[in-house]
């Protein structure tokens, strides 16, 4: 691991005495997962809950011509067995779409089918019993009669007018449909001395976490209040939406999200399960819970990447790109999911093909169909896969026409280091990013020169390996112009509040949640040292609607930069309340003394003057002792949200190495690198974790996932054995080094991580399965990069 | 996914469970492992009445040489066979394919007697007892069996045991002298079902196949006892006959078309793995030409 700060400047509040700012501290959650006493909503037993188990469609499209339920209803523990006609009663449907994706359309969706179901796994029925065994044994014997419709399941004839329209009322199956046309793009075209084009195919997948969707769902109907126990990204999300839709006022819901064992985007969505979770509570007047199992995790989490994207390329003999242009295809299911809408990740993948590169000529065409397969919606790094593997795979297409080394060809376009502020062709505003700082770091981490020397050897004994690279940009802080400008009431801004407790100890309650990437440790650290406590005494409080300030949660690599500045700013203020305080004790001025180790100290020489702990106590039990009309206010609260820029672009470079067994298509990865900067680093472990993770991920897809349907819209493998997770076997090394830009927009300086590593590995893999093909003309521009591909681009079967 | 209710009843002795074999024929299911049986229940893939647990069946753990016979008892786990000496020196080729079978925590509980009455066409312990020439001892109400393993496996999932049996140990010779084995598969992760693997034992003499069974599985039904390797036997082994027992495997196997392979790469990659075998078992790095023949 090589952590380099190319940016040694520091900032004043966080340049002090023990600072845990840059250090790789221990979580605070550690000690509790690992002996085992995380809670999880999977662990939740609540007096008198009832199990909810879904009838699911067996079928892709169909009618629902009736429901049987009466065996099922009399069986011995079964409490209720509703259908969507009546759970309709009690919570009203919704249409998934926001107003700044212009054009964009959807149907209603309902908690429960009533009369059509659209995709297989689509819920009918909902079975509560006094156990999951029960309502499971239940499931079975309820009776649908379902009259099979024709389903629409190949995104490239979903358009064709004589492909059936899922939603009459919406006229077509075309969801939303964006173009985009900058500079001069069939002049640069026709300037080039080369232009290169291709199909690219992405697999759809999943994020497969490892505890499924959870949820208890408690109506006090004497409160008249609803408890969602939930593993969400987002509390403060569910409280409006579930509000919203069984007609109650926000104030009426409570969301609580204890540890969540995975997320990854999965859980930052309405589901219609767990809203017919809500409303089952509702209609029964008791609790109850929904864990979905691993199939119906396949079959019902959102699935994302399904996309077929056309690219092409124009560049020069001396290596600089002309233009960019794309025509990309996505199918969603048949719902655009809500409340985020499932036209962001083709939107994304406009926003962001060509971004890291100085061309300004770029046209893009992206549409987003509807079918009968299970929804498609965000999951971690939204579009930038894509993105990425299309941009890196024309470039590297270009770099191989004209002869030139896939490294030199980036270094002659990506935008120069000194060139920020700027904006790429398709309006995104670039505060300061790093790519030639990066992809030089990345030359002397991976010895690129060395590396090819060895390729070439190894090439002439048969053993054929390659280098990859892939440059990225990432979207992190993201600002109101995500959601909240297209009318969802989904948070941008976050709030921490801080107080001191009467033994000198602080309690910090945020709006960030914790999936595990690490928000319960960066607030702690964050306050800690602003405050001069150490972290064992900060306490930190996430995920409760009726304990935290209100908030966005932990998605689009937000909770560091947007919480983080929070936890900063109101650390800062009851620093200041600390110090008015003590200075009126001490008969000195705020300006003379500090905070440092749990105690007020001498601003200019360190000495102790008196600890946290006692000032607690004068403060709450001796106020009497205190100055006329000094009033101590020993908790503060900041909110922040990013306003100069739409969001905080970071960037990043990665490299793989790998080999392919020319005789069998199998790839075997060798070491996979990462340079990337998020500005200011918190805890250089954590966002090295968070890096590798996300690389898997993206290995994952450019090797092994895919949610492979059948012409009739059936799910093949919703299981773990057939659908391949990316496991500790395959995975290569990965080294992660930094570059440190800090955006300007905060005095923390941060932006987000969590993401990047996603974005960029599948291009990196890709590319360099082609670079290893390059001596038998095979190109291939298609994911997960199975064997069988390999073996049929190489001719071999 | 919870198993739908079933009745449980511990084994305790053959006998015991003999007896509820009897009595329950097919609607009952045998425990021994678990790795296979519980996920099948707990998918509703199959929902037998009675559960016979034959895990306290002491006499049926265990590894045993005597003379040239080496006998391993049913319920013997994955992990047992993979540390076990007396097979490392006598049945190398099983604790080599061990290695392959899924995870640490499957091998802790999986039995080899659980692998050969599931008879997954795809799993590796099937194949090696053809390679080996092992005799599957089973007993019933009316005494034991022997069963040649070459006769055991009848399809997917389907054996010569019936539901009213009990596999009781497997017997097999042990390794002679000149005796060489080989075991791969391509899998698309370690541990994973295999797309096609080989099982191979072979008596080498003076760089000549003396004697060459090739196993292969996950390319059909059950394991497959290639025909072909006898175009390999007594002879010297050129590219050009390698090459033609290449294309006689290819023509002898039927494989299927699954989600990780079309019927045509798994003839390939079994054409590799006869191409492999053979420069490995005869120290040829020569012959090693990835099935292009």
């Amino acid at each position: 691991m090589t952590i380099t700060s190319s940016n040694p400047e520091i900032l004043s509040e966080l340049d002090r005495p023990n600072s845990y700012i840059g250090k790789s501290v221990p979580r605070p959650n550690l000690e509790r997962l690992m002996q085992g006493r995380g809670l999880y909503v999977s662990d939740m037993e609540l007096p008198r809950m009832g199990h909810v188990v879904f009838l699911r469609s067996p079928h892709a499209h169909a009618r629902i011509a009736g429901i049987d339920a009466a065996a099922a209803r009399s069986m011995p523990g079964v409490i209720a067995v509703v259908t969507g006609k009546e759970l309709a009663a009690v919570i009203t449907p919704w249409v998934g779409v926001l107003s700044h994706l212009k054009g964009l359309k959807s149907a209603p969706q309902h908690a429960l089918a009533i009369d059509r179901v659209c995709w297989q796994g689509e819920a009918v029925a909902a079975i509560v019993a006094t156990s999951r065994a029960v309502a499971e044994d239940a499931a079975e014997i309820v009776r649908v009669d379902y009259e099979e419709l024709e389903a629409v399941t190949d995104m490239r004839t979903a358009l064709d007018p004589a492909t059936p329209v899922i939603h009459p009322a919406l006229g077509d199956n075309l969801a939303f449909e964006r173009n985009l046309d900058a500079g001069e793009v069939d002049a640069a075209f026709a300037g080039s001395d080369a232009v290169v084009e291709a199909d690219f195919i992405f697999g759809r997948h999943t994020g497969v976490t490892l505890e499924p969707r959870s949820v208890v769902a408690d109506w006090n109907a004497a409160e008249a209040r609803l408890t969602i126990y939930q593993g969400t990204q987002a509390p403060h999300m569910v409280q409006n939406i579930a509000a919203l839709h069984l007609g109650l006022e926000e104030s009426q819901v409570r969301v609580v999200c204890k540890d969540v064992g995975g997320s990854f985007g999965i859980k930052v969505h309405i589901y219609a399960d767990e809203m017919a979770t809500y409303a089952l509570s509702k209609l029964l007047r008791r609790p109850i819970k929904f864990v979905a199992d691993r199939v119906e995790s396949f079959n019902t989490d959102i699935h994302a990447r399904d996309h077929r994207c056309w690219g092409r390329i124009g560049v020069k003999r001396d290596g600089s790109i002309t233009a960019f242009e794309i025509d990309d295809l996505t199918g969603i299911g048949p719902y655009s999911m809500y409340p985020r809408t499932s036209a962001i990740e083709a939107n994304q993948v406009v926003n962001l093909v060509g971004g890291p590169y100085v061309t300004r000529n770029y046209r893009a065409r992206a549409r987003v169909v509807f079918q009968n397969k299970n929804v498609m919606c965000q999951y971690r790094a939204v579009g930038h896969p894509i993105a990425c593997s299309v941009t890196e795979g024309l470039v590297d297409l270009a770099a191989a026409k004209i002869g030139m080394d896939p490294v030199e060809i980036r270094r002659r376009n990506l935008i120069a280091d000194n060139a920020y502020p700027c904006a790429s062709p398709s309006g995104l505003r670039f505060e300061l990013l790093s790519h030639h700082a990066a992809i030089n770091k990345l030359m002397t981490m991976m010895d690129y020169d060395a590396l090819r020397s060895e390729q070439a050897t190894l090439r002439s004994n048969g053993i054929y390996r390659g280098i990859g690279i892939a440059s990225f940009i990432e979207v992190t802080n993201p600002s109101a112009a995500f959601y909240g400008v297209g009318g969802a009431k989904i948070s941008s801004q976050d709030g921490v509040a801080i107080r001191l407790d009467a033994q000198g100890s602080v309690i910090c309650q945020t709006s960030i949640t914790e999936q595990g990437q690490g928000s319960e440790s960066l607030t702690a650290q964050i306050v800690g040292s602003v405050l001069g406590v150490s972290m064992e005494r900060v306490r930190v409080i996430l995920g409760d609607t009726d304990n935290t300030p209100y908030g966005g949660g932990t998605w689009a690599s937000r909770g560091a930069g947007i919480g983080g500045e929070a936890a900063l700013q109101a650390a800062k203020i009851l620093r200041r309340n600390i110090l008015d305080v003590a200075a009126a004790i001490l008969q000195s001025s705020p300006a003379e003394l500090d905070i440092a180790d749990n105690a007020i100290v001498n601003a200019a020489d360190g000495a102790s003057r008196m600890e946290l702990r006692e000032l607690a106590r004068i403060v709450y039990f001796r106020p009497d002792t205190l100055p006329p009309g000094v009033q101590p206010e020993l908790m503060a609260t900041r909110h922040f949200v990013p306003r100069e820029y739409p969001f905080a672009f970071t960037n990043g470079v990665q490299a793989s190495w790998l080999e392919v067994d020319t005789d069998t298509g199998f790839v075997r990865l060798l070491k996979h690198w990462v340079v990337e900067d998020c500005g200011t680093l918190i805890n250089p472990q954590l966002v090295d974790e968070q890096i590798r993770g996300g690389v898997v991920q993206g290995l994952g897809a450019a090797l092994f996932e895919k949610c492979v349907y059948d012409e009739r819209g059936q799910l093949t493998n919703a299981n773990m054995a057939d659908y391949l997770v990316p496991m500790s076997g395959e995975m290569p090394d990965i080294d992660v080094g930094h570059v440190v830009s800090p955006t300007s927009e905060t005095e923390l300086g941060a932006k987000g991580a969590g993401e990047a590593g996603t974005a960029g590995a599948a291009a990196a893999v890709a590319n360099a399965v082609n670079d290893a093909l390059r001596p038998f003309g095979a190109v291939i521009t298609e994911i997960p990069l199975t064997p069988q591909i390999i073996l049929t681009a190489l001719g071999r079967i | 996914m919870k198993a739908a209710a079933f009745a449980y009843a511990r084994a305790t002795s053959v006998g015991n469970a003999l007896e509820l074999l009897k009595a329950y024929g097919d609607r009952a299911k045998v425990l021994s492992g678990g790795q296979s049986l519980m996920p099948a229940m707990n998918l509703r893939l199959i929902s037998p009445e009675l559960i016979v647990d034959i895990g306290e069946l002491a006499e049926l753990r265990g590894i045993a040489v005597t003379g040239s016979v080496v006998r391993i008892g049913a319920l013997t786990r994955h992990v047992d066979l993979l540390t076990s000496p007396e097979i490392a020196a006598h049945a190398p080729l099983l604790t080599e394919a061990i290695s392959h079978v899924a995870h640490p925590a499957i091998r802790n509980r999986g039995t080899l007697g659980g692998s050969l009455a599931h008879a997954d066409p795809a799993s590796e312990l099937p194949a090696c007892m053809v390679a080996l020439n092992a005799t599957i001892i089973v007993r019933g109400q009316d005494g034991e069996r022997r069963v040649a393993a070459g006769e055991f496996f009848k399809g997917i999932y389907e054996t010569d045991l019936s539901a009213r049996e009990l596999l009781i140990s497997v017997e097999l010779p042990v390794a002679g002298k000149h005796s060489v084995h080989f075991f791969h598969e391509f899998a698309r992760r370690h541990g994973d079902y295999a797309i096609a693997g080989l099982a191979a034992q072979a008596m080498v003499e003076r760089d000549i196949f003396t004697d060459l069974r090739l196993v292969f599985f996950a390319v059909g039904d059950r394991p497959v006892l290639a025909r072909a390797a006898t175009k390999l036997v007594n002879i010297t082994i050129t590219p050009a006959v390698l090459a033609a027992a290449c294309t006689a495997l290819g023509e002898e196997l039927d494989p299927q078309d699954d989600q990780q392979a079309s019927a045509a790469m798994r003839r390939h990659l079994a054409k590799v793995l006869l191409a492999r075998a053979a420069s490995a078992l005869l120290d040829r790095p020569d012959l090693n030409a990835g099935g292009r023949a």
